[in-house]
């Protein structure tokens, strides 16, 4: 029965990092949907977003959900700005060139936040930080999840948004023929802003949410990399694929850290990554298509 | 001005366009063999290290620039090959043995990743390398009885025929010789039936395969190829750096080559050479503006790096041809002159047009 | 004599029968054209005989060697040559070097012997650089040779098409859509290189065409299709005049 509820543990503790993935790795798809781009800054807006929070909550003295509201929208602008100023200008080039941009602005983004905020770890007072809640007699820790929680809750509001409304049909139309649908009158350009913008809000509420389990700091744009193999795993073109392939990268790396000897979890996520592009590399949903001749 | 007459389709075969050329080369080649005499000991090990980075450089344009495969993981080659070296010189094989073995021991992990990875398309190819790259990173690490893991490996001090070749001179005139080799090779591979089929490739996986080309055969030996060539930058550096400690060969290091293929120019083997000097530079210069910077940036952990990503987003952004490419433009300028307009080097607007249709 | 064979050749996408049970014989020298509305599965037809696609049943018989399961990189070597509908050249590279490649499958060097120059690499190389020339001469594009393809007009790039494909020496030459994008008088010119290579260089032509002119300019024979299914095979008069291909393009009592 204990190693049940400690197996339970795990995987609790697995499905929150595993959303955390899973809103890292929909940000990317949200993108790739939209422009064909891949953003390798995405956990780096994730880290910029949780010190927006930051610097809100503490040096201002908001309060939490006003605090992160505020930092939504500020990250959210900061991915439109993103776009409009640098983005734009490499629209068409190899995506050789865009992977390796958005790579580059990683590292600036790690330099400026580095630069403001030091390279401490910093957290800030929520609403869930060092609570429990008992469900069912099993004993969780709030931090955790709220994390599943407000993903789904996002999630949610995101499914609702991109199936039932225009500016989804519009995001669609301009990724696969950009000259047509400036030819629709669509304004292209602002969608694909409005993408970055929303993809920029997903990474600063993964940050707010991550924030009271594991700290912020410079360097947690790393779980970028993980969030990778989940949108792989889910096939990149679909967001509830994304979201699966975090939770399940997520459990499956605690489980690998239980059952196999150490220094395997690490590289559970890359093994994952490698066994999915080899063997199904359209993923768990996604479908890939071939070019038309 | 001078103007191009060709007379004979053998000009269009040979690796230089005039006799001018020739003569700059051969210039070129002199300066370069004089150096280590003249310069001093720092700069010639800087200069080596160049010629180390450009040799990795070369591995990742063939692979990049001429056959469209994008590769986030050549450090993980470059590791291979200086862990192998080591290992070999460490028995007592010679050096002028254990390198080229070095090289094609990391070939065959060129063609381990490029077999599972021929159907992928770019960015999933940039993954999966990403991915390998951390995971032979991990190994690297782990794997203490090999690599002596964070203890690090000590490089011993190899010679040919006597000379002691673990010095400044020495590596200097060793990676030389191996870049201009390389070079050679990479030269002739473009103007033959193979660098042409690589370059179709690049350009268009189907009319390629309509033109004959067998897609999988060229691609994996476009991994094999330059990761041989990257493990013999990798030998080269076990004996620039003489002490090998498992994270050096992280994303970064990865992301250095991309930087010297970009900035140097993408698709110009001049632009490597251009791009290691580059890359190679910056942390020179960073180490000497270092204390003028304001707000305390210089003593900042972390420059290095986003001073490559500032790089890597200018360059892309405003040049894309890189250095050698504005190298061009000036040239073109100075030979159009007066007759340049402003319009001349206008690059036209790039529409993006989605390839995942069926 | 019977140069090339489709028996009931077919393919399915999901649900859709894009291609339904076609059989046609291309006669040696003959000009044989493929005519139908948009969506009729003209241009799958090319990609199932350049192998791009598999058939999900019938097969395909070239000089009575049967190639339903010839991977696409062997088709060039067995003389089949193809330009695509939306040309697809090799952008970042000069017409030259599109032509060259053309010669990739007549290539006999090893990777060593290129790697190192060998003498003889060269000699093949100024070989290939001769045949090349042939075909350069042949469609008077001399004053493109060192300019990149991305460079061209939309015009000539269809001609560097039909050049790449050329090179390859075919036996038989697939034409998709010579004539799309091209105004009058190139068109015309078109229809006079498809008579020369029928003539002069003894090539098969299989060719999809929307202009019922060149069609009829060229064409020994025609095959008209719609959803995938023959509905005319014959002279371009009588194709034309076919009630089928009639209602198919035009419309009539159901």
């Amino acid at each position: 029965m204990e190693d049940a509820a400690r197996l339970l543990q795990l995987v609790v503790n697995g499905a929150a990092a595993g959303c955390i993935y899973g809103l890292i790795a929909l940000g990317f798809v949200l993108i790739y949907k939209a422009t064909e781009m891949i953003n390798f800054a995405q956990g780096d807006i994730m880290m910029l977003g949780g010190f927006f929070a930051f610097a809100l909550i503490t040096h201002f003295g908001l309060n939490y959900w006003v605090g992160a509201l505020l930092a939504i929208l500020l990250t959210a602008a900061f991915g439109f700005a993103l776009d409009a100023v640098v983005l734009r200008r490499v629209i068409g080039q190899p995506q050789f060139a865009v992977v390796m941009l958005t790579l580059g602005l990683g590292f600036i983004f790690r330099a400026a936040a580095g630069i403001t905020w030091g390279y401490d770890s910093v957290g800030f007072e929520t609403p869930f930080t060092n609570r429990t809640i008992n469900l069912g007699g099993l004993i969780l820790g709030q931090d955790n999840v709220s994390i599943i929680v407000g993903t789904v809750l996002l999630c949610g509001v995101l499914y609702l948004f991109f199936s039932h409304t225009r500016l989804g049909i519009a995001m669609q139309a301009s990724s696969q023929n950009q000259l047509a649908a400036y030819y629709m009158g669509i304004p292209v350009r602002t969608v694909f802003s409005l993408i970055w913008a929303i993809s920029a809000g997903v990474a600063a509420v993964a940050g707010i949410l991550l924030s009271p389990v594991s700290m912020i700091d410079v360097n947690m744009g790393f779980l970028g990399i993980k969030a990778f193999a989940a949108a792989v795993l889910g096939g990149f073109g679909s967001i509830p694929g994304a979201l699966l392939g975090g939770v399940v990268i997520g459990i499956v790396e605690q489980l690998a850290g239980y059952f196999l000897p150490a220094g395997f979890q690490e590289v559970t996520s890359n093994v994952v990554l490698l066994a999915t592009l080899i063997l199904r590399p359209q993923g768990l949903f996604a479908e890939i298509a071939g070019k038309r001749v | 001005m001078r103007y191009l007459f060709k007379t004979d389709y053998r000009q269009d075969t040979s690796l230089w366009r005039h006799r001018g050329d020739l003569f700059w080369y051969g210039l070129l080649g002199i300066v370069l063999l004089v150096i280590p005499f003249v310069l001093g000991e720092f700069y010639v090990g800087e200069l080596g290290g160049v010629f180390v980075f450009a040799v990795a450089g070369v591995g990742m344009m063939l692979l990049a620039g001429y056959t469209g495969l994008i590769s986030l993981g050549n450090a993980a080659f470059l590791g291979i090959g200086a862990y192998t070296d080591a290992i070999l010189l460490s028995h007592g094989v010679p050096l002028l043995i254990a390198l080229p073995v070095a090289g094609l021991f990391t070939g065959l992990f060129g063609i381990a990743i490029g077999l599972p990875t021929l159907r992928m398309s770019g960015l999933y190819l940039a993954i999966a390398t990403l991915a390998f790259g951390s995971i032979v990173g991990t190994v690297f690490q782990k794997w203490e009885a090999i690599t002596g893991g964070f203890d690090g490996f000590a490089v011993p001090a190899p010679d040919i025929f006597g000379v002691p070749i673990q010095n400044a001179t020495g590596i200097y005139y060793l990676s030389l010789a191996v870049l201009v080799i390389v070079l050679w090779f990479s030269a002739n591979i473009l103007r033959t039936p193979l660098g042409r089929a690589m370059v179709a490739i690049r350009d268009s996986e189907i009319s390629a395969q309509s033109m004959g080309i067998h897609l999988a055969r060229y691609k994996t030996f476009a991994f094999a190829l330059s990761a041989f060539i990257t493990g013999l930058a990798g030998a080269l550096f076990a004996h620039y750096v003489r002490f090998l400690a498992p994270d050096a060969f992280d994303v970064l290091l990865s992301v250095q080559f991309v930087t010297i293929v970009f900035v140097g120019g993408l698709g110009s083997l001049h632009g490597v050479v251009l791009g290691a000097l580059f890359v190679r530079l910056l942390p020179q210069f960073i180490a000497i503006v270092r204390d003028d910077l304001p707000f305390g940036i210089g003593r900042m952990p972390g420059l290095e790096p986003s001073l490559y990503g500032l790089v890597l987003v200018i360059v892309i952004l405003f040049e894309p041809g890189g250095i050698y490419g504005r190298w061009i433009k000036i040239k073109r300028w100075f030979q159009a002159y007066p007759f340049k307009r402003r319009t001349s080097f206008r690059r036209q607007k790039s529409y993006a047009r989605s390839e995942r249709l069926r | 004599m019977s140069l090339f064979r489709a028996e009931e050749i077919a393919i399915r996408f999901g649900g859709i029968r894009a291609v339904d049970a076609v059989s046609f014989e291309v006669n040696e020298g003959e000009v044989f054209s493929i005519i139908g509305p948009n969506g009729a599965g003209k241009t799958t037809i090319f990609n199932l005989i350049s192998r791009i696609y598999a058939p999900t049943s019938g097969r395909l018989i070239f000089q009575d060697q049967d190639i339903t399961d010839v991977p696409p990189y062997r088709i060039a070597g067995l003389g089949i040559a193809r330009t695509f509908q939306n040309i697809e050249l090799f952008a970042n590279a000069t017409l030259l070097q599109n032509l060259l490649i053309g010669r990739h499958c007549h290539s006999t060097v090893g990777v060593l012997s290129q790697v190192l120059f060998l003498p003889f690499v060269r000699r093949a190389e100024l070989k290939h650089r001769e045949k090349v020339e042939e075909v350069i001469a042949f469609l008077g594009l001399e004053r493109y040779r060192d300019t990149l393809i991305a460079n061209l007009p939309y015009g000539v790039r269809k001609v560097v098409e039909l050049g790449r494909a050329l090179c390859i020496e075919p036996k038989l030459l697939l034409l998709d859509e010579p004539s799309s994008g091209l105004n009058v008088e190139e068109t015309e010119g078109m229809g006079f290189w498809i008579e020369d290579i029928k003539k002069d260089l003894g090539i098969t032509v299989i060719m999809v065409e929307h202009d019922m002119n060149l069609v009829r300019m060229v064409s020994d024979r025609v095959m008209a299709l719609n959803y995938g299914k023959v509905i005319a095979l014959g002279t371009p008069n009588e194709v034309q005049n076919h009630p089928e291909v009639v209602r198919a393009y035009i419309g009539g009592e159901g």
